[in-house]
């Protein structure tokens, strides 16, 4: 198949720019806030006792200077976006001299662990469950599942945490209340013991994404198949005698992936942010959770850290999907953009 | 369609879009508890330190009350009433932004539809919430926004899903017979836009504005749970973060989690009927096969 | 004289709406005999469109065949269960489309699209075996073997009207029915695709169906020309027979509508509109319309009468 350069560097275009702009915003808005990074960390050191307030205008001013906040405005911003290029998001505050993409390295794979995995079993099982509610052939008794899974998708995901976990964490004990694995067992990846753990833990957090999800995705494919079966050649299919199964397979949900997937690529902005709120709800230790602690304590270089790693994993998860277009659905060619 | 008159005509749609008239029905109640109710209760109640804490229901608190000595009564009242409040201001705010630059672009075209594009589809990339994260937590006193405050806030991200859903179905009108039968019989574009496209889309910003304002009560949901936002006055995400605060979980005092999050589930279950409801009456289905 | 390939006795089909029973084919009856091209012809509204539904077994809710069989190779097919209905699908009883753009899988290559019809079938075929059975299906309607590879969108629409041709003479089938194959196309692929099915139908003798509304095509066509009129069959006979002394007084008014090229005359249309299906007039449904109408006309509904040899007419004119 011939990928013409001109599409995927249109792509690539229009991803940097959603970063420029993205690093930008991130720029200017706490430059217009009327808060400064560096009187913060001094307030903070000064309140956990480890600085003088003599010491204090020394440190600052180096400080001042380490931070490039002596230079001119325009100067600051080029140097912001060099290091944001090379992922040099700056230092913590509350947890000074701690780097910001330290902070994400450590928590970032907890969270893509059960999210990822929830995310991928709701898309399959929500198309499955969507495309046979919404075949005309099938039984009618699966349109009983439409509104419970209707309102499940209504809801926002940190809601179905906090009932799951009343119920089944705290009345049924069934699974833990919060974190990532348990505190007694000892952290080794390598130990069945340690990711039957982990297995644990993730389990009610990758429910609630779970319950969300499947039912949007049901929703949107049952109109799909709707749609789809009203389709001439679905008609046709059936003049030429097909079997029922191939119809449902090869002719009305193959032609259905294409939206489905289009769908997943613009929700994955939503699962992030949901699975943020989930997180803080457990207390898993992922990144959503951290950028949750992090806005407690205003610790403003992780926020606008962490934020901006997720636009732009978002943004090129999306490109990924983008290209992926063609292979699903022949035609698209990538010169048709 | 037929228009039915009046009350019985109303009664008579309901019947044959259920959705909608349950979504309006489920709203009404939770307009009635958040208003009505109010005028029986009192708000001094949903103050810490008002009443007895740690409660669970009985007759004299019928909701119970928290750990700090909130009646979750008149918590849950008046905290309805001000995230409903917060969601319905902003998502008029975002509808009334969405239909100006939805108009504009989709039937002036041109330069200013080009930029404006170009901003909804970054921001349509870079998630809502993350952005009212950011900008949120960089305000002076998140801790003391009101209401109009977080409203404002809110709007910033509000606009842009009706931006591009009302542009898109500008863009597919403007091509449609009576809007040139209107441009040759001298109208001008604002008249046209007025006059003709407007009435014919009212369906679609009924649905624009059922969406922003869900999306309003989102987000201020989400932003308050994470603690971004007022946490004196009562609202519904306020309620959320304080019982994570003092692990109502690990007390046992269910009355906190489960009354907010029926609540909050009866409110965005509405909103899902009524857009069910309007989508329907937007895109009637033709008649269903038996 | 052999037995006809296809007898279609007293067929109704009816659709039910909140406003009534739409009689969209009201005791149609007509006989195919092998070999035979046959067209069916009649304006929107006709139940021509139906008719190809119909005797696919295709009609769907509110919809329904009422009363009435379609008896084919000594089977009615009315009867049949939904399985032994697929199976008579494309292997005795297939189907050209109309608008070909609309009728092939858009994410399946052509080859595929022409051989599943096979393999659901029942016929086992090896790779090899199916892509031979391509080649051969694809030289039959002059398309190039790589078409095969290709997908629909790739194809002009003439040559995706040729390839449901191929789908259809793809298991050999007693009985054709080409719903409107031409009308999607311009005149001159038109041509080129009707070309290409009267070979095929010499060659695999083959009978068909013809539907359609262009009197002029058929004309070119056709051996025998079956009029409908809101449901209801007008007359049948042998097409030339027909274009030269045609019985029914609308029959006659859809040839006087044709225009013809030496002939710079005015286009004379027929007036009216077709009536209301629900609520059919009562009598000879074509009266309000008819120029040579009168009491009788108004009052009994004509019967569809073999009033000569081949030929069958429902009006009062030839049967009271």
């Amino acid at each position: 198949m011939r990928i013409p350069l001109s599409y995927v560097l249109k792509r690539i275009g229009f991803l940097i720019a959603v970063l420029f702009t993205a690093a930008t915003i991130n720029f200017i808005i706490p430059k217009l806030a009327p808060r400064d990074p560096v009187q913060e960390l001094i307030n903070q050191k000064i309140a956990s006792g480890g600085l003088t307030s003599e010491g204090a205008a020394e440190f600052r001013d180096s400080l001042r200077t380490l931070y490039g906040l002596d230079k001119p405005l325009w100067q600051q911003y080029v140097t912001y976006i060099w290091n944001t290029m090379r992922f040099d998001l700056g230092y913590s505050i509350t947890n000074y001299p701690v780097r910001v993409d330290f902070i994400i390295g450590q928590t970032v794979f907890w969270t893509l662990g059960f999210v990822g995995t929830s995310t991928i079993l709701a898309f399959i099982i929500g198309t499955v469950v969507g495309a046979m509610v919404g075949w005309s052939k099938t039984s009618k008794w699966f349109s009983w599942l439409m509104p419970p899974l209707a309102s499940f998708s209504a809801v926002p995901a940190f809601i179905i945490a906090l009932v799951l976990i009343y119920f089944l964490a705290f009345k049924l004990k069934a699974f833990p209340l919060r974190g990532g694995y348990s505190p007694t067992i000892e952290k080794d990846w390598a130990s069945t013991d340690f990711l039957l753990d982990v297995a644990h833990h993730a389990l009610l957090p990758g429910l609630s994404m779970l319950l969300v999800s499947v039912g949007g995705w049901s929703l949107g494919m049952r109109a799909m198949m709707v749609t789809v079966e009203g389709q001439d050649f679905i008609t046709f299919a059936e003049a030429k005698g097909l079997k029922g199964s191939r119809i449902f397979f090869r002719y009305a949900l193959r032609n259905t992936l294409l939206p489905q997937v289009t769908a997943l690529a613009m929700q994955l902005g939503l699962i992030v942010s949901g699975a943020t709120l989930v997180e803080t709800m457990f207390a898993y230790p992922g990144i959503g959770n951290r950028l949750g602690a992090a806005i407690a304590a205003l610790d403003y270089p992780v926020i606008y850290g962490i934020v901006f790693f997720m636009v732009v994993g978002i943004a090129v998860a999306t490109l990924l999907v983008d290209l992926l277009y063609p292979f699903l659905d022949p035609r698209i060619s990538y010169s048709g953009g | 369609m037929q228009r039915g008159q009046g009350l019985r005509g109303f009664l008579n749609y309901i019947r044959r879009n259920p959705a909608f008239g349950g979504g309006l029905a489920l709203l009404l109640v939770l307009l009635l508890f958040s208003t009505v109710a109010g005028f029986f209760v009192p708000k001094e109640g949903a103050y810490p330190l008002a009443v007895m804490p740690k409660q669970a229901p009985s007759a004299e608190y019928p909701f119970g009350t928290d750990s700090v000595g909130r009646d979750l009564l008149p918590a849950l009242i008046y905290g309805t009433r001000m995230t409903l409040s917060i969601g319905m201001i902003a998502g008029c705010i975002g509808l009334g932004i969405g239909t100006v630059l939805g108009f504009m672009t989709g039937y002036f075209g041109g330069l200013f539809d080009t930029i404006i594009k170009f901003f909804v589809d970054v921001l349509m990339t870079i998630p809502s919430f993350l952005l009212l994260i950011t900008i949120a937590a960089s305000l002076p006193h998140p801790e003391d926004m009101g209401v109009i405050q977080m409203s404002l806030v809110l709007s910033i991200v509000a606009w842009v899903q009706p931006t591009r859903a009302i542009r898109a179905q500008v863009l597919s009108m403007r091509e449609r017979a009576f809007v040139m039968m209107a441009k040759l019989s001298g109208m001008s574009g604002m008249e046209i836009i007025i006059k003709e496209l407007m009435p014919n889309l009212m369906p679609y910003l009924a649905i624009s504005l059922a969406g922003a304002v869900n999306g309003g009560v989102l987000g201020s949901l989400g932003l308050q749970t994470l603690g971004i936002g007022n946490l004196r006055e009562p609202s519904l995400g306020m309620t959320i973060y304080w019982l994570r605060y003092y692990n109502a979980f690990l007390q046992g005092y269910w009355w906190w989690i489960i009354e907010p999050v029926i609540v909050i589930a009866a409110i965005f279950i509405a909103f899902l009927l009524l857009s069910i409801g309007l989508d329907e009456f937007a895109n009637p289905r033709t008649r269903r096969t038996v | 004289m052999s037995e006809p390939v296809l007898q279609i006795k007293n067929l109704k089909v009816y659709y039910y709406v909140e406003a009534g029973a739409v009689k969209a084919v009201d005791d149609v009856s007509f006989d195919l005999d092998f070999g035979v091209k046959m067209g069916l012809v009649g304006e929107s509204g006709s139940g021509k469109s139906t008719m190809a539904l119909a005797l696919m077994r295709m009609i769907k809710p509110p919809g329904k065949i009422e009363e009435g069989q379609m008896i084919l190779d000594g089977t009615d097919l009315v009867g049949l269960s939904e399985e032994r209905m697929r199976q008579t699908r494309l292997r005795k009883l297939a189907m050209i489309p109309q608008g070909a753009m609309n009728a092939l899988n858009p994410v399946m290559r052509i080859d595929k699209q022409l051989v599943d019809g096979m393999l659901d079938h029942g016929i086992v075929l090896s790779k090899e075996e199916r892509e031979e059975r391509v080649a051969q299906l694809l030289e039959m309607v002059d398309l190039a073997p790589k078409v095969g590879k290709m997908y629909p969108h790739e194809l002009s629409g003439g040559m995706q009207q040729r390839v449901t041709v191929a789908q259809s003479i793809s298991m050999e089938p007693d009985v054709i029915i080409a719903d409107e194959p031409t009308s999607a196309l311009d005149v001159v692929i038109q041509r080129q695709v009707m070309e290409t099915i009267n070979r095929l139908q010499q060659k695999l003798g083959l009978s068909i169906i013809l539907i359609g509304h262009d009197m002029g095509l058929m004309a070119q066509s056709v051996d025998r020309l079956a009029v409908m009129y809101a449901g209801r069959m007008m007359e049948i006979g042998e097409i030339r027979a027909m274009f030269r002394n045609p019985l029914h007084p609308y029959t006659q008014l859809l040839i006087e509508s044709l225009p013809v090229l030496d002939n710079k005359g005015v286009f004379s249309g027929i007036p009216g509109i077709t009536p209301s299906l629900v609520n059919p007039p009562a009598g000879c449904v074509f009266h309000t319309r008819c120029p040579k109408a009168w009491d009788l006309c108004r009052e009994k509904t004509p019967e569809f009468v073999e009033v000569q040899s081949g030929r069958w007419v429902a009006c009062h004119l030839h049967t009271a």
